[in-house]
């Protein structure tokens, strides 16, 4: 957008923000992405699962190409592939762990299956370069209304079902086998979990891509475990983060020209250094170990 | 894929009409050295559990090409200058690049983040046929090499492939055991620094083959093959070697009678070779089961 300069009058700002049909969709779509991202990442992160997040972002690039190829709505392939995925996780019945070997190998063949076959359906669908970036890198252009409604009816499902687990999912995440000895379901729970996590993934993809997700559904929820060990106000300060991070992103993708998916990763990457840089300070300056909770919690 | 070249039965004809063709015979020489390479040095790399090791280099090669062609280098010296550099950096600053951590995984969306923006800077400062290089960085460009690549990648490779061998034993002890490897006077810090260098020069070469995302095609799943049907190492590294040679052979020749792209048919192939290779090692362990109970 070349021709829209930003300008100290804020509201004339919004007002060339929201001009384009384009835009509100994206803001619409990344307002209902972050609230989710940031509030199943908060999960991610206190159950030691961004590996999960990461594999089922990249399992849905082949998903999001075949929504375009089939002329169906890209979100809807992403849903499919990424819950799919999901539901493969938590039938091979254990987290997946990067740490050991025959489990990372078979990881990194699926990926990069799954990366190639994404590039065999945007060849299919004749994609052009923009297309591919798009679902890699995020992009602000092309949310139509469909993906932004698909968006909101995923939003609402994901919040739900968060809402009902939310509590027995804490438990079972912070001391799985005493919430498992109180008869908890640990282990629908996690596949229970896992499934929202797909809905997540797949509608952030649209924002931040398959290769930057880390940035809205992963970082936003380390930084609030970083301030704060107290669940409450960290899924709000997470999905406050989260928020911040797709709102500043978009803003600034539209007044630049630039890729949102630079900003965004910045923005999160920025954040995120500040607050360990502060924490470490703090550290320093009342020179005495910190609270054993925030550390054992966030730990990074 | 030329006119008038379809398949036949007759094999001999068959790879004539491949060879016939110039960028045929370039993809064939430079994919398969660097899959010989790549196959070596990722038996070592799975086995020393650093796989996601390469997915860091192959994020870095991504935004070094890119950074590097937006200062006016060639596309070359800004992936090998970035592999080299950041293997050093996780050499030197003792860290895995294992778990894909919190922190790490911030770090790395940023990179390619960076990575992006050089990419939206590049194809708008320039020609509108530059579009497509972030394309050919991510997913690879084996069939449109150019001479000077493919000389690069022969002698990469075989100074790899060398150089693997050279240091082969003390690195398998070093991987299996570190203690006592450490402990009977092998020289650990100077063995993985060198091992570290080798990674990043295959993982280079093999962006340039199978694209920066599908590294794992070649780096990872071969090895994993040998792995699954041999647990003698020697046979293992020449396995996982020959296993990637014709992985990168066969998905060159299915993509030139099947014009879709080449890295698809590369990491599919492997992906089945995978498979394959769990259900005879599956079929293996019963056996040994079997034969134990009766």
């Amino acid at each position: 957008m070349t021709d829209q300069r930003l300008s100290w009058d804020v509201v004339a700002d919004l007002q060339l923000l929201l001009q384009f049909h384009f835009m509100q969709n994206a803001l619409i779509a990344g307002t209902l992405v972050a609230i989710v991202a940031g509030a199943a990442g908060y999960f991610v992160v206190l159950r030691g699962q961004s590996f999960a997040a990461h594999m089922l972002s990249q399992v849905g690039f082949p998903g999001a190409a075949a929504g375009v190829l089939v002329h169906l709505s890209p979100v809807l392939g992403l849903i499919v592939f990424c819950v799919a995925a999901a539901l493969g996780i938590g039938w091979m019945g254990r987290d997946l762990d990067a740490g050991r070997r025959a489990e990372s190998a078979a990881v990194g063949s699926i990926l990069a299956f799954s990366l190639g076959l994404g590039l065999l359906f945007f060849r299919l669908y004749a994609g052009s370069a923009q297309g591919i970036y798009g679902f890699l890198f995020g992009s602000i252009l092309g949310i139509s209304d469909r993906d932004v409604q698909l968006t909101l009816a995923v939003s609402v499902v994901s919040l739900l079902a968060l809402g009902i687990i939310g509590r027995p999912l804490i438990f079972a995440s912070v001391d799985p086998d005493v919430a498992e000895a109180r008869g908890v379901a640990v282990r629908a729970l996690a596949v229970a979990f896992l499934v929202v996590l797909a809905f997540a993934v797949a509608i952030t993809v649209q924002i931040v891509g398959t290769l930057l997700i880390f940035a809205l559904l992963v970082t936003p929820a380390a930084a609030a475990l970083q301030l704060t060990a107290r669940p409450g106000r960290g899924l709000v300060l997470s999905i406050a983060l989260s928020l911040a991070f797709t709102w500043a992103g978009l803003s600034l993708a539209y007044f630049s020209d630039f890729p949102v998916g630079f900003f965004i990763t910045t923005l999160a990457f920025g954040t995120y250094v500040a607050i360990r840089a502060l924490k470490l300070i703090a550290v320093l300056w009342s020179g005495r170990s910190p609270a054993p909770a925030l550390f054992s919690l966030g730990a990074g | 894929m030329p006119p008038g070249s379809s398949f036949s039965l007759n094999l001999l004809q068959d790879l004539h009409a491949i060879l016939a063709l110039d960028f045929m015979r370039n993809a064939f020489v430079a994919g398969g050295f660097i899959a010989f390479a790549a196959g070596l040095v990722g038996y070592f790399v799975v086995l020393r559990n650093q796989v996601f090791t390469t997915d860091v280099l192959g994020h870095a090669a991504f935004t070094g090409s890119l950074g590097g062609l937006l200062a006016g280098l060639n596309l070359l010296t800004g992936i090998f200058g970035s592999c080299i550099a950041v293997a050093l950096a996780i050499g030197t600053l003792g860290g895995r690049g294992r778990g894909r951590d919190v922190a790490t995984g911030t770090v790395f969306a940023w990179v390619l983040g960076v990575g992006v923006l050089f990419l939206s800077l590049y194809t708008t400062s320039l020609s509108a046929a530059s579009g497509s290089v972030g394309v050919s960085v991510l997913f690879g460009s084996i069939l449109s090499l150019q001479s000077f690549q493919v000389i690069v990648a022969s002698v990469a490779g075989v100074v790899t492939t060398l150089v693997t061998v050279a240091i082969a034993r003390p690195l398998l002890f070093m991987s299996v055991d570190p203690d006592v490897a450490v402990a009977r006077g092998v020289p650990a810090r100077a063995l993985t620094a060198l091992f570290m260098i080798l990674v990043a020069v295959t993982v280079a070469e093999a962006v340039q083959a199978v694209g920066a995302l599908l590294i794992f095609g070649l780096m990872v799943t071969p090895p994993a093959v040998a792995q699954n049907l041999s647990t003698r190492p020697w046979l293992g590294m020449l396995l996982s070697a020959l296993i990637a040679l014709a992985v990168v052979w066969a998905g060159l020749v299915l993509a030139f009678y099947i014009s879709y792209p080449a890295s698809f048919f590369i990491t599919t192939i492997a992906f089945v070779a995978y498979l394959s290779s769990q259900l005879v090692r599956r079929a293996h362990k019963m056996r040994l089961v079997r034969a134990a109970f009766t």
